[in-house]
C-alpha cells in the first residue's frame, strides 16, 4: 500500500516539475522517506538522482516546444557550487532557524509578487 | 567611451551568476532544489515567459542536482539507486505529462501554481 502511495506521490512530484519547472524533490523526499522509508540523508540523495532524470526528461520536452535557452541554462548550472559554498559560509555565520525564516519570507515575497505580476498581465 | 553592449552582457551574467550562486545557496542549506529561486528570478530579472523560465529552470536543474549529487558523494554512498530509478517512472510520466498540460494552459496560470509551491515551501520552512 505505501508502495503504491509513493508512485503516486513521484507522479504528482514529476507532474508539478513539469507544470512549475522545478525538479519535483518536494515531493520525491517525502515519498521515500515516509512511504519507502528511507532515512532522511538517504531519501535526499536517492531524490536527488530522481530530480535529475526528471529534468533531463522535461528539459527535453521542453526544448522540442521551443522553451529552453541553453546557455543562460548552463550558467546558471556551472555557477551553482559558488552558491553551496555561500550557503555553507552564511549556516557558519546564522543559526539555521534564521536562514529557514529569511528563505519562508523570500518565498512569501516572491509568490506576491509573482501573483501582481500575473494579474497585471 | 564604454561599450553599452560590452556593459548590458556584463549585466546579464551578473545575474545569471546571481541567479546560480542562489539556487546553489539554497539547495545546498534547505535541500529544496533550484527551481524555487531560478523561475521567479528568470522572470522578474529577465522578463521570461513563465514556459520559457521553467523549461530553462530544468535544465540548470540538471546540472546543479548532477553536482550536487556528486558532492555529497551520494552516488556511491546514500543513493539507493534502485529505489531511485524505479520510482523515477511514475516521476518521468508525471513530468512528460506536466509539460504537456503547461503548454495548453495559460501562462498567469504556471505563475499563480508556482505562487502556490512557494506558499507551501514556506509554510514548510516555518514549521521545522
Amino acid at each position: 500500500m505505501s508502495d503504491v502511495l509513493a508512485v503516486l506521490v513521484c507522479l504528482a512530484g514529476g507532474l508539478a516539475g513539469g507544470l512549475v519547472g522545478v525538479g519535483g524533490g518536494i515531493l520525491f523526499v517525502p515519498a521515500l522517506t515516509v512511504f519507502i522509508g528511507l532515512g532522511q540523508v538517504e531519501g535526499e540523495a536517492t531524490s536527488l538522482l530522481m530530480i535529475v532524470i526528471v529534468a533531463l526528461v522535461g528539459t527535453y520536452r521542453q526544448r522540442g516546444y521551443g522553451n529552453v535557452r541553453m546557455r543562460e541554462a548552463l550558467i546558471i548550472g556551472a555557477l551553482s557550487p559558488l552558491g553551496v559554498l555561500a550557503g555553507v559560509a552564511a549556516s557558519n555565520l546564522l543559526p539555521q532557524r534564521a536562514l529557514q525564516l529569511a528563505f519562508a519570507a523570500l518565498a512569501l515575497f516572491m509568490a506576491a509578487h509573482l501573483v501582481r505580476r500575473a494579474r497585471a498581465a | 567611451m564604454p561599450d553599452p553592449t560590452v556593459a548590458a552582457r556584463r549585466n546579464e551574467l551578473l545575474r545569471l551568476a546571481a541567479i546560480g550562486t542562489a539556487a546553489g545557496a539554497f539547495s545546498g542549506l534547505f535541500g529544496v532544489g533550484g527551481g524555487t529561486v531560478i523561475v521567479p528570478l528568470l522572470i522578474f530579472w529577465f522578463g521570461y515567459g513563465e514556459r520559457l523560465a521553467t523549461g530553462t529552470s530544468l535544465a540548470a536543474i540538471v546540472i546543479v542536482g548532477s553536482l550536487g549529487a556528486i558532492a555529497q558523494g551520494g552516488i556511491y554512498g546514500n543513493v539507493h539507486v534502485v529505489t531511485g530509478l524505479l520510482l523515477a517512472i511514475p516521476a518521468v510520466i508525471g513530468v512528460v505529462g506536466g509539460t504537456a498540460v503547461q503548454q495548453r494552459i495559460p501562462q498567469q496560470a504556471v505563475s499563480y501554481l508556482f505562487a502556490l509551491l512557494l506558499v507551501a515551501v514556506a509554510v514548510d520552512l516555518i514549521l521545522k
